[in-house]
């Protein structure tokens, strides 16, 4: 039984002089839907490379399912991969990428793609390139599906997507979830997608994971602390901080706290997703437009 | 990963087997006109000194329409494995990468090595399956054409199967040819990532080695017969005086060697010297013809030639396809060899 999904350790990668990744070393556990998520350039689709086997290493190394990264019959069919853009046939038929996912690979369920086919109200003769943006992405999907996977990596699956066709994709992911038991790592630069289906978070920036567990033990050692304007050495000791933002009479943390803050002078809030991974992305997320906290 | 290669190759596999039945339809509909200029020339009844009737049917064939088919055979033949290259060569990576559906395709439990193979075999095998089936036809319908050609020795359509223009687009090598190109658009594209550029070098560089290949490679794929021989054993052609004052004859044809291709001349004086100047009591004689041969071997020059026999054909034919076979392989391999290493590196 294998209880990692993705193991790294020192895992880099290097472009020329440019560390696309560096330093990385974290343990994904099976199981979860694990959201990737950092400004555009942190190393997402880097990362998803070296995990789907579609780039190699510079340091360190990689293990998918207790495995190498894909290089093997055994290891391909084990793993699912939504390519960033969700890129299709646009010259062959949806039937013909059906016919594709048969054709190569041995544990395919037609059935269920039939099925997904069906229910989306895709046309089989329609031409993939007549497809819209939404109605690619969902056959992109399809396919990931339909090989039935252990594990489904999606690089930026709905970073082009409308409003709609974006929750139709999340809805439909979250029911495949619900029926088999399957580990997903999605990436994506929106918060607000990974909020609704992630249990679990990686937080990239400038290269390098700065955030990474299970959404709900993260939300709950996180707090939002508000009190009169004061020093962050004056908070109680075992208390990391992360961010702190100060006006003329008011100062507020966010902090890293696996006790709960006792303090009468302070009020300590929850955090929510969106506002723990801006603080972890720092000086990135304010700088950068591309990081959209979008809803 | 067969019937992915087949149905992504199937509209190019149309547009190939609609080209050969068109093609196969109009050698059928104009070969029974050739052959009866070749009939009405009297050459099916002549066995001996067969060069007059030869020179008349080649004569009719020129002022008939199918002379102008006999040059659109040798146009396709140069064509096809440009097209090749082009059409199916330079895109066949090139889109995968571009568009990236090689995403799609590297994750499904198919090898990326496999991939490489099946599609570089495949569709390999169906240019070389094309245009040798292309060079057939066209070779059976030109085939009084060549006949007669040997027959006529020198001939008004100056046709030789031997001649540079000529040798790439007969026999087996178009095949050879048809399968560089193919594989030089394939590494082109990998290399470049992008169709249109691809096609672009695939072009530049096919037409660069069609140049130079019958200039520089052909005349050496076997070494040539050298051959000294009377001034009047030889074809004198037309002459050109160098500005250094030296003398080059362009040479017709070699006696008792027709259809030579011939590489090279040079006059040699009686003691076996090079002599690039006419002796001066051959100058002032005019156009080479008779009066220029007589004084010439009464000063006992010779004429230094090499050339390689008709005889030749299927060795140089054979030496050749070898040769664009194996570089095809080269690069095919090193399509494979990219693919596969995109696994370590990006």
């Amino acid at each position: 039984m294998t209880t990692s999904a993705v193991t790294a350790c020192g895992l880099g990668k290097r472009y020329g002089r440019h560390w696309a990744l560096s330093d990385c070393t974290l343990s994904i556990p099976a199981g979860h839907v694990v959201g990737l998520v950092g400004p555009n350039g942190a190393g997402k689709s880097t990362f998803i490379g070296l995990m789907t086997g579609m780039l190699g290493p510079t340091t360190g190394s990689i293990e998918v399912l207790g495995g190498p990264a894909p290089n093997s019959l055994a290891q391909l069919a084990r793993i699912g991969y939504v390519a960033q853009g969700t890129p299709v046939y646009g010259g062959l038929s949806v039937a013909d990428h059906l016919r594709f996912g048969a054709h190569t690979n041995p544990g395919w369920d037609a059935a269920l793609a039939a099925q997904r086919i069906q229910d989306l109200g895709l046309d089989l003769r329609q031409k993939a390139g007549k497809l819209s943006g939404g109605q690619q992405a969902q056959l992109a999907l399809t396919l990931g599906l339909a090989k039935r996977p252990e594990l489904l990596i999606l690089d930026e699956p709905i970073a082009s997507l409308d409003p709609l066709a974006r929750h139709e994709f999340l809805q439909s992911l979250m029911a495949a979830i619900a029926e088999r038991e399957l580990s997903i790592i999605m990436s994506s630069h929106l918060i607000g997608d990974l909020e609704q289906v992630c249990d679990y978070l990686v937080v990239l920036a400038g290269s390098r994971v700065v955030l990474d567990g299970p959404v709900d033990e993260l939300l709950a050692c996180h707090h939002l602390v508000t009190g009169r304007r004061r020093d962050a050495t004056s908070l109680p000791p075992g208390v990391q901080v992360i961010t702190q933002s100060h006006t003329d009479r008011q100062s507020t943390f966010l902090v890293r706290s696996t006790a709960p803050i006792i303090d009468a002078t302070l009020a300590a809030d929850p955090v929510d997703l969106e506002q723990l991974v801006l603080a972890y992305m720092g000086g990135a997320a304010r700088t950068s437009p591309a990081l959209e906290a979008q809803r | 990963m067969i019937w992915m290669t087949w149905r992504q190759f199937r509209p190019a596999a149309i547009t190939a087997g609609a080209a050969l039945i068109a093609l196969a339809a109009a050698v059928a509909a104009t070969r029974p006109t050739l052959l009866s200029l070749y009939t009405s020339a009297g050459l099916p009844a002549c066995h001996t000194g067969c060069a007059t009737d030869a020179n008349n049917f080649l004569g009719s064939v020129q002022s008939s329409y199918t002379g102008k088919i006999f040059y659109a055979g040798i146009g396709i033949m140069y064509l096809v494995p440009a097209a090749i290259g082009l059409f199916w060569g330079a895109p066949l990576i090139a889109r995968e990468l571009d568009s990236g559906t090689f995403r799609l395709a590297w994750s499904q439990s198919v090898t990326r090595a496999r991939w490489a193979t099946v599609k570089l075999v495949l569709i390999g095998g169906a240019t070389m399956l094309t245009s040798g089936l292309m060079s057939l036809l066209i070779g059976w319908w030109s085939g009084p054409l060549y006949q007669a050609a040997n027959q006529a020795g020198p001939n008004i359509l100056s046709i030789s199967r031997l001649s540079s223009k000529l040798f790439s687009t007969t026999g087996i090598v178009p095949l050879g040819y048809a399968a560089f190109a193919f594989a030089l658009g394939a590494a082109a594209g990998l290399l470049l990532r992008r169709t249109l550029p691809a096609m672009a070098v695939t072009l530049a560089v096919f037409v660069a080695i069609q140049v130079l290949v019958p200039l520089l490679v052909r005349p050496h794929l076997i070494p040539p017969v050298q051959t000294t021989r009377a001034v009047s054993a030889v074809q004198i052609g037309p002459a050109t005086l160098e500005a250094d004052g030296s003398y080059r004859f362009g040479l017709l044809g070699i006696s008792g060697q027709p259809g030579a291709w011939i590489l090279g001349n040079r006059l040699v004086s009686a003691a076996g010297q090079t002599l690039t100047r006419l002796p001066s009591a051959c100058t002032g004689l005019g156009p080479p013809g008779s009066a220029l041969s007589s004084c010439l071997a009464r000063h006992g020059i010779k004429i230094a030639v090499s050339y390689q026999p008709a005889s030749r054909y299927w060795e140089l034919q054979s030496a050749e396809t070898s040769m664009y076979l194996l570089l095809a392989a080269g690069l095919g391999g090193l399509c494979y060899w990219a693919v596969r290493r995109r696994q370590r590196a990006a």
